[in-house]
This record gives C-alpha cells, structure tokens and sequence, in this order.
C-alpha cells in the first residue's frame, strides 16, 4: 500500500505543482493518475521512487515513510517505466533489462537468463536481446522497458505514459498486454496518463486530477462515468458527448446503441455475457 | 621552390643523424613534450571536467577561465615561468606552460561530452537505482568520450605547434633547429623543420580521427548508421 499524506512539491523555480495531496493506493491493484497536461501527474510518480522529494507531506509505502529509507536501494525495488523508455542507448537490449540486477550483484550468467524470460514476459522475440534500442521500433523499446522495470520482480511498478509515443494500434496492443501481465504478476501498479479511454481500461482505481493536483474525483471506472462528482469530471470525460454518451435505437434485428455523433457503438442484450465482470 | 626543395634536402641529410641534436633526438623531445603536457593536463582537466558536467556546477568558472587562458601568449608564458621558477628548472617551467595550454580544451572536451548525454537517459539510469558515481562511471563517462577525445585532440594539436617554444629556453625538440636556423639565417634549416612539426601534427590529428571514430559507443553509432 501506498499513501499520501498532506503532499505539496513546490519546484525551486516556485511552481506549485502539488498542493496538499491525499492517496490511499491499494495493494496488487492498478491505481491510474489522470489529467490534462502540467497537472502535476509525473511529479506524483517520480515522489513514489524519491526521484522528486516532497517539499512538505508524507509518503508511505506499506506504513514506513519512504523519506527514511535510502533513495538508491528504494529505487532498485520499484519497478519505472519512463515515457521515451529512457533506455541505456550504449547498452544491449539484454544488458539493460539486467541494469538493476547486475547492479545488485546478481551473475552475468542468472541476469541473462532471467532478461531473456522477460523478453517473452513482455511479448519480445528473444532475437533482439543483443540489439541496441536504437535498432528497435518505439514499440519496441516500451516494451523493453516493461521488462527492465519488472527485471527485479518488484512489488510495485510506476508507469509514467508508457505508450504515449506509440500509433494507436501498437497502443491498443500494448494496453491488451499490460491487462493481461497485471493479471499474471498481481503488482500494485501506478499508472499515469492523459488518456481518460487509457484510463478506464487499465485502471482498477482511476484518481482524476485537476491542476496543482488537485483531486477531482476518485473511484472505480464504473462509479466515475455512472456517477460524476462535478462539472469538471464530466466534460473530462466526455460524458455528455462523443463515445460515452449512448443512447438506444431499436432496429429490424433488436436495440444498438448509438453515440451523439450518430455511430453505432454495440447491440443491447438482456444480460451480461460470460466474459464480463460480475 | 628552391628553398622548398633545399629544405626537403635538410631534413633527409645524412648530416641530421648525427651533429649536436639529431634529428630522430629532437622529434622524441618534441613528441616527448607534448605527451607529457598532455597528460597532466589530462589527469588535472579530465576529472574535473566530469565533476563540471556532472553536477552542472562552476561551468561558468570553468568557462571564463578558459577564456582567459586562451588569451594569454604562450611566449610569453613560457618566458615568465622561465623566469619565475628560475632557469635551473627550464623544462619544469616549459612543460607547466604547455601544461596550461592544454588544460582549457581538455576541460572543455570532458564537460561538454557529459553535458551532452541526453538528460533524459541520465534520468533513466538514476530511475533504476544508479548511484551518481554509477551515473558518471557507466553513462555520462562512456557516451561523453567522443567529445572528450575532440579535446584532446585540440589540446595535442596547440601543444605540439606550441613545444616550438622550448627551443628557445633550452636546446630540445624540433624548435632548436628554429632558433639556430633565425640565428645563423639558414632559412632551408628553419623550414625544413617547420615542415616535420607540420607532419607531426598531422600524423597526430589522424590518429586522433581514428580514436576519435572508435570511441563512439557501438549502440550510439548503431542507431544512427539505421536513421541515416
Ligand atoms: N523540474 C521542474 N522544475 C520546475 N517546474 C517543474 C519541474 N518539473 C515539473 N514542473 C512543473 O510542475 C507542474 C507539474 O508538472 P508534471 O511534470 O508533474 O506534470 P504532468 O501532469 O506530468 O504533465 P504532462 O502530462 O505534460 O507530463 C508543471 O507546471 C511543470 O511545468
Ligand atoms: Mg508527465
């Protein structure tokens, strides 16, 4: 579990750009930080592994402030996925999935092993392992840097717009894989995004943030789009207009489901089918 | 052409192998000079160089600094520490000019070359758990070494046109001949080794090329041979 308490950063320049900030993030869940662009969302994350240290607050993982513990052995245990990938462009694609583990001293031998699990952990062709990243796809190199933060088995992962650089295809991939290897591993995982589809889809529980990181609702993807706290939440969201806002028409073959623009978005059945969630 | 052709003939006399300074004798000195300057000014300029880039700390010192050491004349600095240091020390006060001579290119090569690494692989590596010795050691240090070696490669070029100077505080490397050949107005001794000091310097300048090429990380020259 992680926790804010009472957080503020003020960068020296004298930005604010997080003022008073409260999160409880549950264990083994996907926690996604959402919001427009200078909310403040990274400067949340790079405070989970003290990449950013608080001007005031505390931050907890699992009860003991991370403030006492060493900055260097913290971020060896969390997992961090940087948006560009922030890869080791000198460094094979092998040696920088073993980056920490060399680091903590564990055999060339036993490193190299475990960097070729996770290059199908991560859905790679053990093939590039002896690439360079500036030999892969940006596709590619994401993924590479999923398995570099996962190469330490880390409890916790922070992904900061992991795919924002990606086409949407690749993206829509990558989104299925992270679903699917959050089932398989069961990290407490903090996802940040400007994405609110992103969001809803990954997101166990989804913090939407306004600017200064302020909190603007927090919920389930369910309670959010059922339920919006405020104006601010629903026109984030998109719930009067575009793909949310659906409305019924009853055609020859039963009732679809019809966005504002006029596309059909799904058929109405009576209830829910075996794949979705009870 | 004459003097040009009278000058060639200087340098493959016979008369070069032997006599007071030979030849061979005087472009050891020379080479043996600049080596030594260099490599002071390498193990003073390097690391704090480093540390400059590193930490991002005294650039502007650094920077003004070297500014005002370029602007001295290397004449006249190698007379004034002559003078200072006394004559009994003439080849401690030639090379510690050179030495300074050499120290702002180097530096500058050595901060610049860490100052370029994308910020944003530095950002990576100290994400991981890197400690800063780790960052300098295993990131900034092997992706700055092209820059670096560019400024050992000026720093060599300046000193070993410069070394022409220690002919005049004492009768070592290819500046003797300089000084004797202005002396006794033997103008095919003064450009012959004119000529061997521009040999060297470009016999040095391509081999520095060459290390300059080598010493590009393989991933760096890897993904730019596939964006070209
Ligand atoms: N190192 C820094 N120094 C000064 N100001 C900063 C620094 N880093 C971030 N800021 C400022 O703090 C605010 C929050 O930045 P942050 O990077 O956390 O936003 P973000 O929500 O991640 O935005 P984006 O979606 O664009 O990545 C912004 O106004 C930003 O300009
Ligand atoms: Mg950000």
């Amino acid at each position: 579990m992680i926790e804010f308490r009472s957080v503020t950063k003020t960068y020296p320049d004298g930005t604010h750009a997080v003022a008073d900030f409260d999160l409880v993030i549950p264990p083994h869940k996907t926690t996604v930080l959402v919001g427009s662009s200078g909310c403040g969302k990274t400067t949340l994350l790079r405070m989970i592994n003290r990449m950013v240290d608080p001007t005031s607050g505390v931050i907890e993982i699992d009860g003991e402030p991370i403030q006492d513990r060493d900055a260097v052995k913290l971020r060896r245990s969390i997992g961090y996925v940087l948006q560009n990938g922030g890869l080791l462009p000198h460094h094979r694609v092998v040696d920088n999935v073993t980056t920490v583990l060399r680091l903590e001293g564990t055999s060339r031998r036993t490193a190299r092993d475990r960097a070729l699990e996770l290059l199908d952990t991560v859905g790679l062709d053990r093939a590039i392992a002896e690439r360079y990243p500036g030999q892969l796809s940006g596709g590619q190199q994401q993924r590479v840097g999923v398995a570099r933060a996962l190469a330490a088995d880390p409890n916790i992962l922070l992904m900061d717009e992991p795919f924002g650089a990606v086409d949407p295809i690749v993206r829509a991939e990558l989104q299925t894989e992270t679903l699917r290897l959050q089932q398989e591993l069961n990290k407490t995982v903090v996802f940040v995004t400007h994405d609110v589809d992103e969001a809803f889809l990954l997101g166990d529980q989804v913090v939407i943030l306004e600017k200064g990181a302020q909190v603007a609702q927090i919920g389930s993807p369910s309670e959010i789009i059922e339920n919006p706290a405020d104006e601010f939440v629903a026109s984030f969201i998109g719930a009067e207009r575009g793909a949310r806002a659906l409305h019924t028409k009853q055609t020859g073959r039963g009732t679809v489901l019809v966005d504002a623009g006029g596309r059909t978005q799904g058929v109405l059945v009576d209830s829910p089918g075996p794949e979705a969630p009870a | 052409m004459d003097l040009f052709a009278e000058a060639i003939a200087w340098i493959f006399s016979p008369e070069r192998q032997t006599g007071s300074l030979p030849l061979s004798e005087a472009i050891w000195t020379h080479l043996a000079f600049t080596f030594v300057s260099v490599v002071v000014a390498a193990a003073i300029a390097v690391p704090l160089g480093w540390l400059i880039g590193h930490t991002g700390r005294g650039r502007e010192v650094a920077v003004a600094l070297s500014g005002a050491a370029r602007a001295v004349p290397s004449f006249g600095l190698v007379l004034l520490l002559v003078l200072v240091l006394g004559v009994t020390h003439k080849v401690g006060a030639a090379t510690t000019a050179f030495v300074l001579l050499a120290i702002p290119p180097v530096l500058a090569g050595a901060y610049s070359g860490v100052e370029a690494v994308d910020r944003r692989v530095v950002d990576g590596a100290r994400s991981v758990g890197m400690t800063p010795t780790q960052v300098l050691r295993k990131v900034e240090v092997p992706l700055g070494l092209p820059l670096l070696i560019g400024g050992l490669r000026s720093a060599t070029l300046q000193v070993v046109a410069t070394v022409t100077l220690a002919g005049y505080v004492g009768s070592w490397g290819l500046g003797f001949y300089i000084v004797q050949g202005i002396q006794i107005r033997d103008f095919a001794q003064i450009l012959g080794a004119a000529l061997v000091i521009v040999v060297l310097a470009v016999v040095l300048d391509a081999l520095f090329a060459v290390l300059e090429r080598l010493v590009v990380p393989a991933g760096v020259s890897a993904g730019r041979a596939r964006d070209t």
